[in-house]
């Protein structure tokens, strides 16, 4: 709320310190022990040199149709002459003048610029009069439309040719503008305000007075009706009649209010009940009694159908059973804490007016404030809870205010619809059990004088405090909150910091969570940068690498996405990283390597949690090695086996040994002839190959290779145990082995064949060479390996290896068809 | 001449062509010293010596074929180093050529900013908490709003727009529903609950330089007798200065979050501040909320807050990693840009 200081004096004993700074002092303290501001300025500005100006006389422009000379008294019996295009200026007028030299506010550009002497056709201008549009106003707080001409003073406001027109239009007033949360409804008035910055600071406050003189002879009953349709809809309801009013400008001194506050000034009516709503929180709203298309205000929920046109100009349709209208002889008059509407609108030719006072259901307004998107000072005031205390004292106050600015007549007697006496909670608390929670050591007396500076009713029993919460401050409720409001008023500048103390706890690591972080350090030490893509996607890419036949299975949809591009949770990693490495190739990077970590999710009971899975998925693109001017060194581009070797390191740090890579062409977003299925025995543990063409071509990108690996499976089967094993003291020995083989014929096979045949001395076999070409037979492939013997017990003999070689030969013959070469 | 005055010349002469620096020294070792060489000839003539003499004259024999050993070695040894000198000053490389560096894989800067939360935490006792089970990204409207004190119609979850899947299945808009999940189920017989739960969140907003729908958070939490605000105050001070260093401080402002009472808003000060700050020179930057648990969360998790205290904090490593880097687009974080995350490669800081 814009908090205007200048105003809240006026509810202080002591006088708060309005002098340059210290307004931002005052701000910081009310950031320190209150509620966060949001900007502290004045409606000047930096603007100077301007003067209220009398009009003397006025003629028009010999050279212009549209421009009048005016001579202008100034003040001390100076006079000047200025050229105005002003369709609205008049003797005897009181305007204001921006003199040589001032400085205003550009309406357009929002920019200071100096007023200079100029010449218009010929006439000399020595100023300009100016709109308050032109002087920093914005349309929303200006009570007349720019096009209406300059400003004029009421000739009853006692301004004077020659004051200081800023001071006279309170735009020196500072404002603080607070961001309350949604507790600190108390806030939204001044009067909330005044008990704050007064219990901060220490200082008095005194509530407004107003005087009530009600006219015996005619009842208010007499007039107007009320009637609630449901005990639900609100908890109060009351109305005033005043009569004989004339509609008008409100004075200066309001007007100012108003401004400064960021409300509109409109007639004296509408400013009456906005000023009492700054001032204590409490909305009201007038209807022109005359309007009425019966004698009685009905609050009810709207019914089926029916339409309200509000203040805003806005034709709404009313949600049946949901928004709460007050209607006259089944119209719809306003929507209630709300906004009114245009139909009982008050005007200028309006002479009887209906003032109401309610408290609406919080939560029904809320509704309704959301749903038409009208979030009005009124809604957000009801939305939060206004006080119960003052609904009908604040009705009369707004009576006597319009009465006495409309010179208007109150008629006797409120007309209640509903009243709900407050009935004021008891909160018990002991200054042990604050010191318990807050960790300080703050005496009995030391609280007692935080309760006082608040104005909060208290008895007080030893160290125990029963403290009975005024309307004003519903948001206490339970001990926590009178603790809140120590601390904060005791400032927490003053609060000790602390370690904890007490039972010490073991802080570690799980198994798991050691697992996932060694992932994520394997893979960095691999090459790859960790990539946290989002985890929202489209339902295409949620569920890109599943099977064919189970695509769009599981999927956890958003109700209300933001946008097409987020709608669906993820099912695997490498849609993001790919995402990621189009983002990248698009920029000219063109060496990636990427890894993620993170959650898939599958819907496997719609209407429940959906089943998260941590994975771990990685994308190479481009070049692992760094351009270099070593010849040999020169960068190559990514294969299948680079990353099958990213991938093999990996299983093998984590402890995933004898991982078997089965060629697969099940995925169709994967290269059917360089993909592999990962398993370990019988569990699956994810896929490797290279990204499908067709996908790659669709999002423009070079050849990728990818992988996803379900980790909650590689946890499962991962040892972690180390097997040593000593360093054996007997020397290796080798054998060199060429083979020429069926091209179909897999290097696992081959292997499979050798480990299976060889006696237990053979403890490595390295495939070193693979070739395929002209010279060898049509259909065939040469693969050559090197099989390492040792035993760790004794020296090996030849015999036994060459032994064991030939019935590595003969298997080799026999199950593969293999020719030694 | 005597023998051994023959003998005598032969080492004069020995040396000279060993010291030669064309000499052969094989070849010199063969003619001097060999089965036919020259000393093995002169010899020949100790069989003219008489005998009386024959003793000291093989003892100069013996000497001059030391002399020339030596002499040979030595010399030999010089060679060789000369040879070598020779071969490195041949072998000699710009030294400034760049390396071939292997590839080194980054930390994601928020990563390295939740690891850093992380060990200080554990050092501190707490428990990390991210797992499926406790921590799911997608949650229940009970855990993320209910059991929050957040009911249906709260004003403040105006404060949070939601990604709803259902009316009761949400993407979890904080950390704070893994209070909850962990709480409900901690034994206190075996100590006080401190955690911490590193984690995605979610909103409904759109992208741009300050807003994502995804970020992350680190809820803290700890729950046991005596629990007090200061201890809260300390903890927050201590994560602070681990993130941002020693000589920075921190203040606490008071705010509203329905699952906190007190509530408080903590800025920490974005220059060092020494015992010479003024206090109008400090710049505070808000970094996080925090507060102690409102009695009705305890209560919902099954804890009586008449005996057990608890305070809660929310951290925000996407904004502590703009603020400390300087990042002015929160998308950045998402998009993976390798000449973004490759920048983010200090260790041991």
């Amino acid at each position: 709320m814009k908090v205007n200081m200048t105003w809240l004096n006026t509810y202080l004993d002591n006088q708060l310190d309005l002098a340059g700074e210290a307004v931002q002092d005052l701000a910081e303290t009310i950031e320190r022990n209150s509620v966060e501001v949001d900007s502290v300025s004045t409606l000047a500005g930096q603007q100077d040199g301007l003067v209220v100006a009398q009009v003397e006389s006025t003629q028009g422009h010999p050279d212009s149709d549209h421009l009048t000379i005016a001579q202008l008294d100034i003040g001390n019996g100076q006079k000047v002459q200025i050229v105005t295009g002003a369709p609205n200026i008049a003797t005897g007028q009181l305007v204001i003048l921006a003199q040589v030299g001032a400085h205003i506010i550009d309406r357009e550009s929002g920019d200071l610029v100096e007023i200079k002497a100029v010449n218009l056709r010929g006439q000399q201008s020595a100023g300009m009069v100016v709109a308050l549009q032109e002087i920093g106003f914005t349309n929303q707080i200006a009570p007349k439309d720019f096009e209406a001409g300059i400003y004029v003073f009421d000739p009853k406001s006692g301004v004077q040719p020659g004051d200081d027109a800023l001071e006279k239009l309170g735009m020196y007033e500072p404002v603080i503008d607070t961001d309350l949360t949604p507790n600190r409804a108390d806030l939204l008035s001044m009067v909330g305000s005044a008990y704050e910055l007064g219990a901060i600071l220490d200082f008095k406050t005194t509530l407004p007075s107003f005087k009530l003189t009600e006219q015996a002879d005619i009842q208010a009953n007499d007039l107007v009706g009320a009637q609630i349709d449901e005990d639900d809809l609100l908890s109060d309801y009351g109305l005033r009649v005043v009569t004989d009013l004339q509609v008008g400008d409100s004075p200066l001194w309001l007007q100012r209010c108003l401004w400064n506050a960021g409300i509109r000034p409109i007639n004296n009516v509408v400013d009456t009940t906005n000023y009492l709503m700054l001032l204590y929180g409490q909305p009201l709203h007038a209807y022109d009694l005359d309007k009425l298309p019966d004698q009685k205000l009905t609050v009810r929920l709207a019914k089926e159908g029916e339409k309200l046109t509000t203040l805003d100009q806005e034709n709404r349709d009313l949600r049946p059973g949901q928004d709460i209208v007050i209607a006259s002889a089944g119209q719809p008059l306003m929507l209630a804490g709300v906004m009114g509407g245009t139909a009982a609108e008050v005007d200028e030719n309006t002479h009887r007016i209906v003032l109401e006072s309610a408290r609406f259901n919080p939560t029904l307004i809320r509704a309704t404030a959301r749903r038409h998107n009208l979030h009005s000072q009124a809604a957000s005031r009801f939305e939060r809870g206004i006080n119960p205390d003052q609904i009908f004292t604040v009705l009369d106050h707004a009576a006597s205010l319009a009465a006495e600015l409309g010179q208007g007549q109150v008629t006797a007697d409120q007309v209640i619809g509903a009243k709900t006496p407050y009935q004021a909670p008891e909160i018990s608390i002991t200054t042990q059990r604050i010191n318990q929670i807050l960790g300080t050591d703050l005496a009995t007396k030391t609280v007692a004088s935080i309760f006082d500076r608040l104005n909060l009713p208290y008895k007080l029993d030893q160290d125990q405090f029963v403290v009975k919460v005024p309307g004003r401050r519903t948001d206490l409720r339970i001990p926590a909150d009178l603790i809140e409001e120590v601390a904060r008023l005791n400032g927490y500048d003053n609060l000790p910091a602390t370690l904890l103390t007490g039972e010490t706890t073991p802080g570690q690591l799980t198994h798991r969570q050691r697992q996932i972080r060694a992932s994520r350090h394997i893979m960095e030490s691999l090459g790859l940068n960790q990539a946290i893509s989002y985890a929202l996607t489209t339902p295409e890419k949620a569920s890109r690498f599943a099977e064919e036949d189970e695509k769009g299975q599981d999927l956890l949809t958003l109700d209300y996405p933001m946008s097409s591009d987020r709608t669906t949770a993820r099912q695997n990693l490498l849609s993001g990283l790919l995402d990621d490495v189009a983002y990248n190739v698009a920029r000219s990077v063109t060496d990636v390597a990427l890894y993620e970590q993170g959650r898939i999710f599958l819907n496997e009971q719609p209407g429940k949690q959906p089943l998260e899975l941590e994975h771990l998925a990685g994308v190479l693109t481009g070049s692992l090695q760094h351009s270099t001017w070593q010849d040999q060194k020169n960068e190559k581009a990514v294969d299948f086996y680079d990353l099958k070797g990213i991938v093999s390191t990996y299983l093998t740090e984590i402890g995933v040994e004898n991982v078997a890579f089965r060629a697969t062409d099940r995925l169709a977003a994967m290269h059917p002839g360089q993909t592999a299925d990962l398993y370990q025995g019988d569990t699956y543990l994810g896929f490797i190959g290279q990204i499908h063409p067709r996908i790659l071509q669709e999002a423009k990108l070079p050849t990728v290779f990818g992988f996803e690996l379900n980790l909650e499976a590689i946890m499962q089967v991962a040892q972690g145990q180390v097997d040593y094993q000593p360093i054996s003291r007997f020397p290796k020995i080798t054998r060199d082995l060429a083979l020429l083989v069926d091209e179909q014929i897999s290097n696992q096979a081959v292997e499979d064949v050798i480990t299976h045949a060889a006696g237990p001395c053979l403890v490595n076999t390295t495939v070193f060479d693979v070739y395929t070409g002209d010279s060898l037979p049509a259909g065939k492939k040469s693969l050559a390996y090197e099989l390492t013997y040792q035993d760790r017990e004794t020296t090996l003999k030849e015999s036994t290896v060459n032994e064991d070689f030939d019935r590595v030969i003969k298997a080799l013959e026999k199950q593969l068809q293999a020719t030694v070469r | 001449m005597t023998l051994v005055d023959d003998l005598k010349a032969l080492r004069q002469q020995a040396q000279e062509h060993i010291e030669d620096r064309n000499a052969d020294l094989e070849q010199l070792r063969i003619e001097y010293l060999g089965r036919k060489g020259q000393l093995t000839k002169l010899l020949k003539g100790m069989k003219d010596v008489p005998a009386a003499d024959r003793k000291t004259v093989g003892q100069v024999g013996n000497e001059v074929r030391e002399f020339i050993a030596n002499t040979l070695a030595e010399r030999q040894k010089q060679k060789a180093a000369a040879e070598l000198d020779r071969q490195l000053a041949a072998e000699t490389i710009d030294v400034t050529l760049p390396g071939s560096s292997p590839i080194q894989g980054q930390t994601h800067v928020l990563q390295q900013i939740m690891d850093e939360i992380e060990s200080h935490f554990l050092g501190m006792g707490f428990q990390v908490i991210d797992d499926p089970v406790d921590s799911p990204e997608v949650e229940t409207d009970e855990y993320n709003f209910e059991r929050e004190n957040l009911p249906k119609d709260h004003p403040a979850r105006d404060m949070q727009d939601t990604f709803y899947v259902t009316p009761e299945i949400l993407l979890r808009t904080q950390t704070s529903p893994v209070q909850s999940r962990v709480l409900e189920k901690h034994d206190f017989s075996k100590g006080p609950l401190k955690m911490i739960a590193p984690g995605k969140v979610y909103r409904r907003d759109t992208d741009d330089a300050t807003h994502s729908h995804q970020f992350h958070q680190v809820e803290g939490l700890v729950v046991g007798e005596n629990v007090t605000m200061a201890d809260l105050k300390g903890t927050l001070l201590s994560i602070m200065q681990e993130l941002f260093g020693e000589k920075h401080q921190i203040r606490l402002r008071p705010s509203y979050f329905p699952f906190t009472e007190p509530s408080v808003e903590v800025d920490v000060s974005w220059d060092e501040v020494t015992p010479d700050t003024k206090p109008e020179d400090i710049r505070w930057i808000e970094v996080l909320g925090a507060g102690m648990t409102h009695p009705n969360v305890l209560k919902m998790d099954g804890v009586d807050p008449e005996k057990y205290s608890a305070f809660a904090f929310g951290l925000g490593p996407d904004r502590f990693a703009m603020l400390k880097y300087g990042v002015e687009d929160i998308r950045q974080f998402y998009l993976n840009d390798v000449r973004f995350l490759s920048q983010f490669n200090r260790k041991g800081n």
